[in-house]
């Protein structure tokens, strides 16, 4: 074979790995883009705001969805499935659970919130998601979430999702899920 | 000493060996080229009966012959087989036998690679085939295999078709970077880049979009392998992943690919509309620059495939803008085809016949894409049969007419005989009338709103899918007819001359027909 053909040859054969790595590498360049532009829905804990508050909010309808995680027994559901929220206030909302079977779990519920592009200007004050739950057998509970939706809220949305997934996190110890918590974040 | 010299004269001038190592051991790219091609026409076929299958199921409402299970099997086999085993070892088997012949050299140049490249292809496809005798039957969740259907809810094949996946990948790029480097390196003093047959620009580009992608496609399944059998959580939202990103990788794949099912076929038509009109192809550079400027705007488009998945607004403005542009260099190429026929001297032989019907239909199909590209209008159209109609317009009287042109185009070169022009034209009638039949009420139920990948549907949309079924019946059988035309051609014919067709230019047709064992030994001389 003349040089310049094993020249070519080898370029080639090196972009295939790398191409094979860069696909790869799309997993955590999409977490990156993701949390840049703020459209994963991932909302985290806020800090009581006065600027937030506003008597010229409009009302928008916020929905409230709950999943259970395929390996997840427990009952799990939103006190009320639609509020009426005023832009610009704190509101408070519930959501019910119960452990079903007999033995003592713990839980951890993950939000989310469509569309994307309200989950910036949606503000957590307090949520069960950012904590643990650990149920006795048979106990129950109403789990409080306090949240306000900013009025810089596109004017086009009229309604939010706000849905949380409930896992079973009892086998996990704190180091592992400290880990994954690295991870996610 | 002389008697070693003489030895050595000999294997220069030695055939074809005899018998079935001639085409295992094969390094020869005629020879491999036609193996290509054989492979492809019997994976067509088996696609093509799988097609039939959906078809049959589909011409009435209410479920008739198969079990919806069985129905999703066909149409995800039916999808993969006719991508990776029909269009694309079809044009790797026309690169094998035209590129070199076109830009004058011996031989492909690495020619045992290429060996290895076509024969790992059967073992695929025996892989991805024999999943559907295995329990659970074969994959089930659409060629796009979106997770978590082909990995939570996947049946236990999945990983059969997983390492399918990867050796097709491993044959397309050594393929692909055996083409590259044949191209780069093997053409004859005075063919220039910018003097090149234009499917040898295709056949580039191609390559190159090949080895940028494939391995990206071969890390998507690996991810699913990974998640399916070694705990890890890419597209598992329950452990952090995400399914969204599945699709973000496999359309960054699988939109260049959809191109590189496209770009040869533009290669083919052109050389054969300039042939049949007997001018000078209508502007050669800005057709390269058009396949240029396609190639490179693939990267930046595969987010129209998922509009739906709840973009954030600018993006979904970016993907359909970015996508939209495309029409502008599509629209170059279509406007210089007419305008190479534009006042020629045209005569209809089969070739031609199936290269002007790939103008009119490819362009059906490329406007129908320009909808689909409008995010508002996507809402509407996604996943439904408007998408089935676009897609098939683009690779059947698209990508697979081209196919047939460049076979009745270059068989007198491959063989020696002329083909039966009679049974030709008829074979490409039946296959015009069957094609437009098929797929062009498609736009009608799609519109109407009837959803893709269902074994059942409204009764609303009876009427227009059983004239698709008809259709589909006509166009599959009327392929048998191709494969009677073309294994009649091989047996023999009418004696095809050198140039064979009166308005060819190239230097595969100033070699004898059929071209002999060894073509440009020596390099040819090019002004």
């Amino acid at each position: 074979m003349k040089k310049d053909a094993k020249k070519t040859l080898i370029k080639l054969v090196v972009a295939v790995p790398l191409m094979f790595a860069f696909g790869f590498a799309l997993v955590p360049l999409y977490d990156v883009f993701c949390e840049v532009t703020g459209i994963n829905g991932k909302v985290f804990q806020s800090e009581y705001s006065e600027d937030l508050i506003t008597d010229d909010g409009r009302t928008i309808a916020i929905q409230f969805i709950s999943t259970n995680n395929e390996n997840m027994p427990w009952t799990f559901k939103p006190s009320e499935q639609v509020m009426k929220i005023e832009t610009g206030k704190y509101h408070g909302a519930t959501f019910y659970v119960k452990n079903t079977t007999n033995r003592k779990m713990t839980a951890q519920a993950v939000p989310s919130v469509a569309p994307s592009n309200a989950a910036a200007h949606l503000k957590k004050l307090e949520c069960f998601c950012f904590e643990q739950q650990e149920l006795m057998p048979g106990e129950e509970a109403l789990l409080p979430v306090k949240l306000l939706v900013s009025n810089e809220l596109p004017s086009n949305i009229k309604n939010i999702i706000l849905s949380y997934t409930i896992f079973d996190i009892t086998d996990y110890n704190d180091e592992v899920l400290a880990h994954h918590q690295m991870a996610a974040e | 000493m002389s008697a070693v010299i003489e030895n050595h004269h000999d294997d220069h001038h030695h055939g074809p060996a005899k018998g079935i190592t001639r085409w295992l051991y094969t390094t020869n790219h005629k020879d491999i080229g036609t193996l290509y091609l054989w492979f492809s026409f019997a994976m067509f076929l088996i696609g093509g009966a799988m097609a039939m299958v959906i078809r049959a199921e589909l011409f009435q409402p209410g479920m008739q012959i198969v079990e919806p299970e069985f129905y999703n099997q066909m149409i995800t086999l039916h999808g993969l087989i006719m991508i990776f085993g029909g269009v694309m070892p079809a044009f790797v088997g026309l690169a094998n036998w035209l590129v070199p012949m076109m830009i004058g050299a011996p031989d492909m140049a690495l020619p045992r690679m290429n060996n290895l490249s076509f024969w790992i292809l059967p073992f695929a496809f025996f892989i991805l085939l024999s999943s559907l005798f295995m329990e659970g039957g074969a994959p089930n969740f659409g060629w796009t295999f979106y997770a978590p259907l082909s990995t939570t809810y996947a049946p236990p094949s999945v990983t059969f078709f997983i390492f399918s996946v990867h050796i097709m990948g491993a044959s397309s790029i050594m393929g692909s970077i055996n083409v590259v480097v044949t191209i780069m390196n093997m053409r004859a003093p005075g063919v220039d880049l910018m003097k090149m047959p234009l499917f040898v620009w295709s056949w580039l580009i191609t390559a190159y979009l090949l080895i940028a992608v494939m391995p990206v496609l071969a890390g998507a399944v690996t991810m699913m392998l990974m998640d399916i059998h070694f705990g890890t959580s890419f597209f598992n939202a329950a452990g952090g992943g995400d399914p969204v990103l599945f699709q973000h990788i496999f359309w960054f794949f699988g939109h260049p690919e959809v191109y590189i099912m496209i770009l040869p076929a533009f290669g083919i038509v052109s050389h054969i509309i300039e042939t049949f009109s007997r001018k000078q192809l209508f502007g050669y550079s800005s057709m390269v620059w058009a396949m240029l400027s396609i190639a490179i705007l693939s990267f930046v488009v595969w987010a129209h495939h998922m509009f739906t998945v709840g973009l954030p607004l600018a993006a979904e403005i970016f993907f359909m803008w970015a996508t939209m542009l495309i029409a502008v260099p599509t629209g170059v190429k279509v406007f210089n085809w007419v305008a190479t026929m534009f006042r020629g001297s045209l005569t209809f032989e089969t070739p031609m016949l199936f290269a002007i019907s790939f103008v009119v239909l490819f362009t059906i199909g490329g406007l129908s894409g320009l909808m689909l590209a409008i995010v508002p209008a996507d809402f509407q159209y996604h996943d439904t049969y408007f998408v089935v109609a676009h897609f098939h317009y683009v690779l059947v009287p698209g990508a697979i007419f081209s196919i047939m042109a460049a076979v009745y185009y270059w068989i007198p070169k491959w063989c020696g005989n002329m083909y039966d022009e009679r049974l030709g034209k008829l074979h490409f009638w039946l296959s015009f009338i069957g094609v437009n039949v098929t797929f062009f009420p498609q736009h009608f139920i799609g519109l109407a709103g009837m959803p893709r990948r269902y074994p059942d549907y409204s009764l609303i949309f009876a009427d227009w899918n059983m004239v698709s079924s008809v259709g589909a019946f006509l166009f599959g059988f009327s392929q048998l007819l191709f494969l009677f035309i073309v294994i009649k051609t091989v047996m023999g014919g009418k004696k095809a001359t050198d140039q064979v067709w009166e308005g060819a230019k190239g230097l595969e047709w100033t070699v004898a027909s059929p071209a002999p064992y060894h073509t440009f030994s020596t390099p040819p001389k090019v002004d």
